[in-house]
């Protein structure tokens, strides 16, 4: 009854389990992140990737492992395995396929909507008070996009800290991330760990972006530049809040401003 | 072909500003002054139409002779639709862009602002 196939699926049920639950609450809560967001990307690409194909490992394993003696239980686990495989495949090849087909949207919008910087390259102004800064990466086309209201509001250090902040998202490529760790957070959705893996990618990109940004400008200039675009709601009216203020997105901001 | 884009905004341009529908006729002498004075011919500005109709920025009435081309949406709103977007208000949108401060909510800022602010006056 106890053949090798079965120690392998429990070994390999044991590591998709500890990397499922245990390991990213740790890492969620650690404060070493803050410190070195690289490499806490890095540890949650593992996570997920190593998470993802020790599961899948398990029952393929346990399902071939049991097919000599029930074939047809044996079958139906190997089945679940290939759907499984099958699902998160495809739902995060339609992920992407929504997310170009948007951002050729955006683009086309901004062709006609808005003019190009006049000394920056790549850079995009927008005729409207809001103030607004962020990037559309799109192959060798990246844009960023400023708003008239962001030009108007800061000073040429905090607005230098904001552009080397969005060139850092385009060059270091960190939509490919966000839209990865999105679409395994939509694909799972009543699992809570996918959600908070999804939270904390988000801040450890902002991070990584501050920190380019901190090699241009001082810590305080982008700190200025954070508070006078983060936006204050015209009407006072409680906004509804996307990103839950996480420990790690204020302890951005206390790093800046310490 | 470096320059339809710029075509594109001059014609969308002129759409919009007339507020009803041109043919590519009416269109041609406005675009012109645009275009640093550069004279274009019409089927380069048929080609421009075309272009928007298939992205749905321009709808064409063929039923007229010649044919009539209206903007589908105000200025106004594209902008708008841009703003929703970009300022991560749409479902399911929020990765198409990410913004300067995507991930600070309005507590945390508060807390910044005070942080500054109390800095600035011990300094």
């Amino acid at each position: 009854m106890s053949g090798p196939g079965f120690v392998v699926a429990a070994a390999l049920g044991l590591i998709a389990v500890t990397l499922a639950v245990p390991v990213p609450i740790a890492l969620a809560r650690a404060t070493w992140p803050t410190r070195a967001p690289a490499r806490a990307l890095l540890l949650w690409q593992v996570i997920a990737l190593a998470g993802g194909f020790s599961m899948i490992g398990a029952l393929l394993a346990a399902g071939l492992a049991l097919m000599p003696i029930a074939v047809v239980p044996g079958g139906i686990v190997v089945g679940a395995a290939i759907a499984l495989t099958g699902y998160l495949l495809g739902h995060l090849a339609a992920t992407v396929t929504v997310v170009v087909r948007s951002r050729q949207r955006h683009q086309e919008l901004l062709w006609l909507l808005t003019s190009p910087h006049p000394t920056r390259a790549e850079t995009l102004v927008l005729e409207d008070s809001v103030p607004l800064a962020y990037c559309v990466p799109r192959g060798w086309h990246s844009l960023t996009v400023l708003s008239r209201g962001l030009l108007d509001r800061l000073s040429s250090e905090e607005l230098s800290a904001v552009i080397a902040h969005e060139r850092a998202h385009l060059d270091q490529r960190h939509d490919i991330l966000l839209v990865a760790f999105r679409a395994w957070h939509s694909a799972l959705p009543w699992f809570p760990i996918a959600a908070r893996a999804a939270e904390e990618v988000d801040v450890l990109v902002e991070l990584l972006a501050d920190d380019s940004a901190r090699r241009v400008v001082s810590d305080r200039a982008l700190a200025h530049a954070i508070a006078a675009v983060a936006r204050v709601e015209p009407d006072g009216a409680p906004r509804t809040v996307r990103h839950p203020a996480t420990a790690r997105s204020r302890d951005r901001l206390l790093r800046l401003a310490a | 072909m470096a320059n339809l884009g710029h075509l594109e905004r001059a014609v969308m341009h002129a759409l919009w500003e007339s507020g009803t529908s041109l043919s590519a006729y009416d269109v041609l002498p406005r675009v012109a002054d645009a275009a640093s004075g550069k004279q274009l011919a019409v089927t380069t500005v048929l080609t421009v139409l075309s272009r928007l109709e298939k992205k749905g920025f321009v709808s064409a009435d063929r039923s007229a002779r010649p044919h009539r081309y209206t903007a589908t949406a105000s200025r106004a709103d594209h902008v708008a639709e841009l703003l929703h977007e970009a300022l991560g208000e749409s479902a399911d949108r929020r990765a198409v862009l990410e913004r300067f401060v995507g991930g600070v909510s309005a507590a945390d800022a508060a807390v910044l602002r005070d942080l500054l602010s109390n800095r600035a006056d011990t300094a």
